[in-house]
């Protein structure tokens, strides 16, 4: 085991660990945001900037800082080294100016979005970002495109993470999922609006951290904290079954994988269980899901008039819901 | 006249053909290198001092010791002739005119390296040029240069052109490397770093082309001698293509360390600007380095003659220095617009971008569409501020180094030209009706040598 400190917090870890996930090991407010880095994808992470740190001591047999800010979900520690995250001015500025970068041509259409509510986007712009947008120019635009009968790409929200990208190249060796064309113009595409022809498509929509992948079978139905999200499982011979159904009522509205505090699924689900398995009876339901304690889901749920601690720093203070 | 190693015969006629460059003692390196070991070879690059003229300058000798030769894998040394960056044209002049120089260099370094197969990669703009070098690989191969057991040694080496298909960006050693390997040109995260996992995960050295035909005078004088050459670390000699309001503009070989003034201004290089015109501003290792004033080009800030070599381009950091780069040498006049200019950049590497980060591929727009405004009259004040936080924003914080190329140009041209930018927006409406005109009042007051 090898010793890292982030803002001040000793951490143990196993060698080869990432900083991003040394600070997820300890948890709280020294983690950083990570809008691009999905655990469960290989290849995934150091493209959003959204982690980006300061290595003040690179370790412990070499304890000069690292010269530039680094991106905390595709570093490796050392023994010894320190790093600062929210407790780096730097780091703050830069991540607003990420943050500023992420939102310049996003629509903000969040009124009508079904990703509100449980949006990376949203949360990281809150936490992290700035009031008020400099850009003056006209956004880019992008028509909406259907990746077959269930799955809807809003191009115009999309933040280019690769995530959709990676999780097609790993349930399938069959290409059809990827980028096209580069900068400010790159577009995630199917290969001639082809349908990805696979049992697992389905995760792409979980994996993307925003309302550019969604799940046409749910569109518009609901707004998400209007429903109720229980854990449910049901024997299922292409995927574990494990699965978050999202109540309205009696009735499940959508079936989603089941995802950690970091927006990850524990485990990829099949089309089948997503899309085809609406009604209560297809399932065992074990009880309602773990909802963070300041998120917006949480709205129409329960314990009216709690405390609720805003998240991290964001000089808000208290907010009662 | 100045020491020619790389161009001396570049003016010979059918130069480009095995038969004329082989009768100008052409090939002799590799036979020199031959009956050396490869470790040898190595070090005679390491004593030369040779530094990559691919832009960042690093030590070749160096980047070969970094080579993995313990991995069971094979070898690659890929040779970088993607040459896009604006301002350069040196690689196409050694490639057009001297196809066989390169060749040869790439004999001797992949020996040195241990790669069998070695590939150039060549930008898709320079098509034409892919036949001349295929040419140049099958003489070669003909006279037993190339191929298997090349001159009895044991060596076996081929060599692949690759044509490009027009991306700025796949000339950044990863992103070339995927886009080799068929894949989209997106640079690679790092580490790990090609000489431990490249070209199909194998260990890989890429050079550009110049720095690879500088190992045939290399191991023809010797690294000592070629050290000997230059001025401190910048040792040998350096292409450097001349462009901008200059009377010859061209490809020249010059000793590393040779004044700024005397390439600027002798007839042997520059020749001077242009006849009744005065320099403004250098430019002087493309499109991606600072601009520099004329003063500060001439002089560093503590007053002291500039000359052409890496250290001494870059002195006085990103505040008063520039950087030596590839040798795009770019001089402007004072009916230059370096708004207009700084624009034009922006352009360049907004359409560049990979798009994989977002500081770079949302700044290189963001930057572009503000300097646009400037330009033609519809820029306020406070733009000129936010330019400077938006590139502060993308340097240092991106993937590869484009994001700081895009950043960089546009801090150093408001840094020097500052009133420049403020004269867009309180002349606007001047600045809406011709583009160029302004600068006529305006030349006044800038410092004109
Ligand atoms: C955006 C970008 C574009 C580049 N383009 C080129 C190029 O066209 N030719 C080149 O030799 N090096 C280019 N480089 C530098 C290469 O990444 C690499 O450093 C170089 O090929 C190493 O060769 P050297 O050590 O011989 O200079 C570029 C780098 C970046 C970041
Ligand atoms: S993706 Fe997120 S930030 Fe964007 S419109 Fe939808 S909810 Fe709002
Ligand atoms: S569609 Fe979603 S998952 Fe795919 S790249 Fe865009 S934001 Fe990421
Ligand atoms: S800095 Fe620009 S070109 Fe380089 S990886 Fe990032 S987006 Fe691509
Ligand atoms: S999460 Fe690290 S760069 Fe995106």
């Amino acid at each position: 085991m090898i010793k890292v400190t982030i803002d001040g917090v000793e951490i143990e870890v196993e060698p080869g660990t990432t900083i991003l996930n040394a600070a997820r090991k300890a948890g709280g407010a020294i983690v950083p945001p990570a809008m691009c880095y999905y655990s469960k994808l290989k290849g995934s992470g150091g493209k959003c900037r959204t982690c980006l740190v300061k290595v003040t001591a690179g370790s412990e047999k070499d304890p000069r800082p690292m010269p530039k800010l680094v991106a905390s979900c595709s570093t490796g520690v050392q023994d010894g080294m320190v790093v600062q995250n929210i407790t780096s001015p730097e780091v703050v500025e830069a991540r607003k100016g990420v943050v500023e970068f992420l939102l310049l041509n996003h629509p903000l259409d969040c009124p009508i979005c079904d990703q509100a509510g449980e949006c990376h986007l949203q949360d990281l712009a809150f936490e992290h970002g700035a009031a008020k947008t400099r850009y003056e120019e006209e956004r880019r635009k992008f028509d909406k495109i259907d990746i077959g009968d269930k799955i809807q790409l809003h191009m115009t929200r999309c933040i280019l993470c690769y995530r959709c990208v990676y999780t097609a190249d790993q349930i399938t060796n069959e290409r059809v999922h990827g980028v096209l064309k580069r900068g400010d113009a790159s577009e995630i595409s199917t290969y001639i609006e082809n349908v990805i022809e696979n049992d697992f498509s389905g995760n792409v929509i979980d994996v993307c951290p925003v309302g550019a992948l969604t799940d046409k079978t749910f569109r518009f139905k609901s707004r998400v904290w209007f429903v109720k999200p229980m854990n449910a499982h049901r024997d299922c011979s292409k995927c574990c079954g494990k699965t978050a159904v999202w109540l309205h009522g009696e009735e499940i509205y959508r079936v989603t994988g089941r995802k950690d505090q970091y927006g990850e699924v524990e485990e990829f689900i099949c089309n089948e269980c997503r899309f085809d398995k609406k009604s209560k009876s297809d399932w065992v339901i074990e009880g309602p899901r773990e909802v963070e304690r300041w998120s917006v889901i949480r709205q129409n749920k329960y314990e009216i008039g709690t405390q609720v601690q805003a998240p991290k720093n964001i000089g808000y203070g208290n907010i009662t819901v | 006249m100045g020491r020619k190693l790389l161009l001396e015969h570049a003016n010979v006629p059918e130069i480009h053909t095995y038969q004329v460059y082989r009768a100008k003692g052409g090939y002799s390196a590799v036979e020199k290198a031959l009956k050396m070991t490869p470790d040898e070879v190595m070090e005679e690059v390491k004593k030369s001092g040779l530094r990559g003229r691919g832009g960042a300058g690093f030590p070749t000798g160096m980047k070969w010791s970094f080579l993995d030769r313990k991995s069971e894998k094979p070898r690659y040394l890929v040779c970088n002739a993607d040459e896009s960056e604006p301002g350069t044209f040196k690689d196409r002049y050694v490639m057009e005119k001297i196809p066989h120089l390169l060749i040869e260099g790439l004999i001797c370094s992949s020996f040195a390296l241990g790669s069998n197969t070695t590939f150039i990669y060549i930008r898709g703009e320079y098509k034409w040029i892919v036949g001349i070098l295929e040419k140049a690989i099958a003489e070669a191969k003909n006279a037993g240069f190339l191929g298997k057991n090349i001159l009895g040694s044991g060596f076996n080496l081929e060599i692949y052109v690759n044509n490009g298909a027009g991306a700025y960006i796949c000339g950044e050693e990863t992103a070339l490397l995927e886009s080799l390997e068929g894949k989209r040109g997106n640079p690679r995260m790092k580490p790990p770093f090609p000489a431990i996992s490249g070209l199909y995960g194998s260990p890989t050295v890429v050079n550009n082309v110049e720095t690879l035909a500088a190992v045939v005078p290399i191991l023809n004088l010797g690294g000592d001698e070629y050290a000997k050459i230059g001025i401190g670390k910048s040792t040998g000699t350096k292409l450097i293509s001349a462009c901008g309001n200059i009377k010859k503009p061209g490809v020249y070989e010059i000793d590393l360390g040779l004044p700024v003034y005397e390439f600027l201004n002798s007839d042997e290089y520059c020749g001077g600007i242009r006849d009744g015109h005065r320099l403004k501003a250098v430019i002087p290792g493309g499109s991606s380095v600072p601009i520099l004033p004329a003063d500060l080009f001439y002089k560093n800030i503590k007053g002291e003659e500039r000359n052409m070599s890496y250290e001494s381009l870059s002195d006085g950091g990103f505040v008063s220095g520039s950087m030596l780069g590839s040798g795009g040498f770019i001089a402007m006049d004072e009916t230059v617009c370096i708004v207009r200019n700084t624009w034009t950049f922006a352009r360049f590497y907004h359409h560049e971008s990979c798009g994989q980060c977002s500081p770079c591929r949302e700044g290189t727009g963001w930057m572009e569409k503000v300097l646009h405004r400037l330009e033609f009259g519809h820029g306020h004040m406070h733009d000129i501020d936010l330019l400077v936080d938006v590139a502060k924003k993308i340097e240092g914080n991106t993937i590869c180094p484009l994001g700081d190329a895009a950043a960089w140009p546009v801090a150093a041209a408001i840094r020097h030209f500052r009133e420049e930018f403020e004269y867009h927006v309180t002349h606007a409406d001047k600045v809406k009706n011709s583009r160029l005109a302004h600068l006529d009042d305006y030349k006044k007051e800038l410092v004109l040598l």
